[in-house]
């Protein structure tokens, strides 16, 4: 094992590597701060890269990059309200609030230290349970998928500041968009018209940066420009961080282990571990009304928990091939063609490889303390940036950023349709976060429910049977009759003129 | 540092847009490729058929001297580049990797485009189908699985590898002609790519999966699920275990999903003859066949009309499989 350990050491201790690893760091920190570029598209961006790399410097690079992105997807989201990532979308809004409250340094400042605290403990869960993990993965078959995708649903509920009912109402809607194209269980074209461009879909991506970023521009060009957030020095940012980690560690820790059991089941990802934990930690708040004011309670659990996914989403791919998410699905492809094929023989015949990979994670999020906060350091200059010109910078990001993801006018044309649709939705407090949590899990309750269907012959009872099934069933079902229970209980007790209403 | 003048920069420019013009003129003096090739792949990057026309672009780069560069035309389930394929401008400068898909789609309803709106140039690889069931179920070999899902109502057994219609669901559906089944014996569980389905046969929730074996590869590795046969006309080196259809069970039965390379209809003789030759060099290279055997994939060459003539054939093989399984709408 030593050994091992120092020949991962040797491998990674070449000047490609460290190269390539500082350089794919600092690229996915500005590709994941622009808004409209996403940490999917940084990556497929280096594939090309990678082909000429040695195999182990072409691993870091993606390894750096994605780590890297996830995080910086927050830096907008805090700075402009418009997340880099469907990962970061969760607690956007919140980030947001804070910077408006004049922390934007603590809100960032928890970016990215929870992110690394939550990307190492990944790293840890990877290096040494990935064999157990790896049997929880393969524990999930359709059933088990469907209702962690309703729970992942029930979770847009849970988190908006607004109406539940305006919440339900934009996740249908995002639920349409996913109706879009032909990947769904029955092999259709369904509401594509004829256009071979809506064959495919509507892709999580596009739909996120309308909604968020180009609605946001439409949001500035028709609104007075909002007082100027008190011109002062930027503060430190790791300073407050060290007392939050000690103030919510409990959230830490929670955020942490929800991460890397939703990271490692295939399909569900960063982006669902981190509503979740946002949703959790609302939930069991001690001041759960403070939530959407600027309280940093759920940035610190959701922070650690998307991150922690993006390491333990390693684990199925590694070990049997199948991509976690988007960003898995490529780095499989980097890994495949650098002959480093997943599967077991790989932590066998190859172990100092695998060592390899691990210690850059490693490295990747200590690296991401420092590079960070240099990135919020220069991105905060936004903030003292006229209006007038961030935002055409914002919309020129957005329409370069949509045509690369396809090479071609659909995705912008996607991003502008969706940056209307956003626009009015927010217009008439229709939260657009559940729209997108609607599209990011529509296509995978679909194909869970109708899948399962298929298989147990239209029998529901399956859903319940299976032991994992029927917890999370009972899950689910608590979380959609609870607020309902909640509701009759305070209007009986409002009834009975003795007790005062619940506020 | 030398300071950049308005005179300077005007300057620069207006050569470089001199340059630019003298080099998207045709080249009809200078010998093709005078300048870089764009290859259309119609999947993503990091998936098995960008690796493949990466490989292969750069070999044919090495060989003619000039960039020969991937571009990612993703999207409408890979509609959208073999579009950009068959509208490119047919000079070779654009050039692409047709798939298996490009056979089944039109089938469908889906697109126009056919086999024949291109310019056959080279078949490159194909990649049989094997029949994988998990490593606790019952059934040792092909015989048995089979014998089972004959004596089984139809419906009963369930399997998975890809979406709807996709070529391992067509493969599904010609091995049960194959053995004089009806072609919904074995009920289809439609998935997001082979890699979800082999979860899913893991998991318990499926019978058994159609998928290629180097797809299957990691699971069967981790011993979590077994090979029993391909639908090949040979045994593939890299699995030499696993036997074909026609040794197992004599059925003579075999198809495959294939990448090849084409340009648009029209491409000038001259310029196809060229890509073809330089396309010969890269197959037999040691650079090629290694990328490729270290993958799992199974390397298969054909040149323009070989091409043609197997696209041909296995258009008319899938449109009988569709038919059967009530996919056409042809």
């Amino acid at each position: 094992m030593l050994n091992t350990l120092m020949e991962a050491f040797a491998l990674i201790s070449t000047w490609e590597v460290i190269i390539a690893l500082l350089a794919a760091s600092v690229y996915g920190l500005v590709i994941g701060s622009l808004p409209g570029l996403s940490a999917t598209m940084a990556t497929a961006l280096l594939v090309p890269v990678t082909f000429y790399l040695s195999p182990i410097a072409a691993i870091a690079t993606i390894v750096a990059a994605s780590t890297m992105a996830i995080f910086s997807g927050d830096i907008p989201g805090a700075l402009l309200r418009i997340p880099g990532t469907p990962a970061s979308a969760a607690y956007a809004d919140e980030a947001y609030a804070m910077t408006r409250k004049g922390e934007a340094e603590l809100a960032l400042g928890a970016g990215v230290w929870f992110s690394a605290v939550g990307g190492i403990a990944g790293t840890l869960s990877l290096m040494i349970l990935a064999p157990p993990l790896a049997e929880v993965a393969l524990s999930f078959s359709t059933f088990e998928y469907f209702w962690l995708a309703f729970l992942g649903l029930m979770c847009a509920t849970l988190v908006a500041r607004s109406s539940p009912v305006k919440a339900i109402a934009a996740m249908f809607i995002g639920l349409l968009v996913a109706c879009v194209g032909i990947e769904n269980p029955g092999g259709v074209p369904r509401f594509t018209f004829g256009f071979t461009d809506l064959f495919g879909g509507i892709e999580p991506i596009p739909a996120l940066v309308g909604v968020f970023a180009v609605a946001q521009v439409m949001r500035a060009m028709l609104t007075p420009e909002p007082p100027p957030i008190p011109k002062r020095k930027f503060g430190s940012i790791m300073a407050g961080q060290w007392r939050l980690t000690k103030k919510y560690h409990l959230q830490m820790t929670r955020g942490n282990i929800i991460g890397i059991i939703i990271g490692v089941l295939p399909g569900a990802g960063a982006d669902m571990a981190a509503w979740v934990s946002y949703a959790m930690s609302k939930r069991f708040s001690k001041e759960p009304e403070k939530f959407g004011t600027g309280h940093v309670e759920g940035l610190v659990e959701a922070g650690a928990s998307n991150n922690a996914s993006i390491a333990s989403g390693w684990v199925p791919s590694l070990l049997f091939g199948i991509p976690g998410d988007t960003i898995a699905a490529i780095a499989i492809g980097v890994l495949y063609m650098k002959g480093l094929n997943p599967g077991p023989t790989l932590f066998t015949e190859k172990a100092s490889s695998m060592y390899a990979i691990y210690l850059m994670f490693i490295i990747a999020n200590l690296l991401m303390i420092p590079l960070g906060i240099v990135m919020i350091r220069l991105a905060s200059h936004v903030l003292r940036a006229p209006r007038s010109s961030i935002m055409p910078v914002i919309m020129l990001c957005c329409a370069v950023g949509s045509f690369a993801i396809g090479n071609n006018m659909f995705g912008v044309v996607t991003v502008a349709t969706f940056g209307i649709i956003g626009y009015v939705m927010e217009a008439n407090g229709y939260p657009v976060a559940a729209m997108v949590l609607g599209v990011v899990m529509g296509t995978m309750v679909e194909q869970a429910f109708v899948t399962s269907l298929i298989k147990s012959d239209g029998s529901i009872l399956p859903f319940f049977e299976r032991p994992i099934s029927a917890i999370l069933a009972a899950f689910a079902i608590g979380a959609v009759i609870w607020p309902v229970v909640v509701w009759l209980w305070q209007r009986l007790k409002r009834k009975s003129p003795a007790v005062t209403p619940a506020g | 540092m030398p300071k950049i003048t308005r005179r300077a920069f005007a300057a620069s420019s207006a050569a470089a847009a001199a340059v630019a013009a003298f080099g998207s003129r045709p080249a009809l003096a200078q010998a093709y490729p005078a300048r870089p090739v764009t290859v259309i792949v119609p999947w993503g990057a990091g998936g098995g058929t960008d690796a493949t026309a990466r490989i292969v672009a750069a070999l044919l780069e090495k060989d003619l001297g000039q960039p020969f560069n991937v571009v990612n035309r993703t999207g409408g389930s890979g509609v959208v580049g073999h579009t950009a394929i068959a509208s490119a401008p047919p000079d070779g400068y654009t050039i692409g990797m047709l798939t298996v898909e490009i056979s089944m789609m039109h089938w469908q309803g889906l697109t126009e485009l056919a086999p024949k709106s291109y310019t056959p140039l080279a078949l490159m690889n194909e990649d049989p189908p094997g029949i994988q069931v998990s490593s606790t179920s019952p059934y040792k070999t092909v015989k048995e699985l089979a014998d089972a899902i004959k004596a089984a109502p139809v419906g009963k057994f369930k399997a998975s590898g890809t979406g709807q219609g996709g070529i391992w669901h067509l493969a599904l559906v010609g091995w049960m002609q194959a053995m004089g089944l009806p072609a919904n014996q074995v009920a289809w569980v439609p998935s997001n790519g082979a890699a979800p389905a082999m979860q899913d046969l893991a998991a318990g929730g499926l019978d058994l999966t159609t998928c290629s074996v180097p797809e299957a590869r990691a699971i069967i590795e981790a011993g979590k699920a077994r090979s029993l046969a391909i639908m090949a006309p040979a045994r593939n080196p890299v699995f030499p275990d696993v036997p074909t259809l026609k040794e197992a069970m004599a059925i003579d039965y075999s198809t495959g999903a294939w990448r090849g390379i084409a340009g648009p209809k029209g491409l000038p003789a001259d310029v196809a003859a060229k890509l073809t030759a330089s396309l010969k060099k890269v197959y037999d290279s040691k650079e090629y066949k290694e990328f490729m055997s270290n993958r799992g994939f199974g390397v298969v060459w054909g040149d323009a009309a070989q091409f043609a003539t197997f696209m041909d054939k296995g258009d008319a093989q899938m449109g009988v499989a569709m038919k059967a399984a009530g996919l056409s709408k042809a």
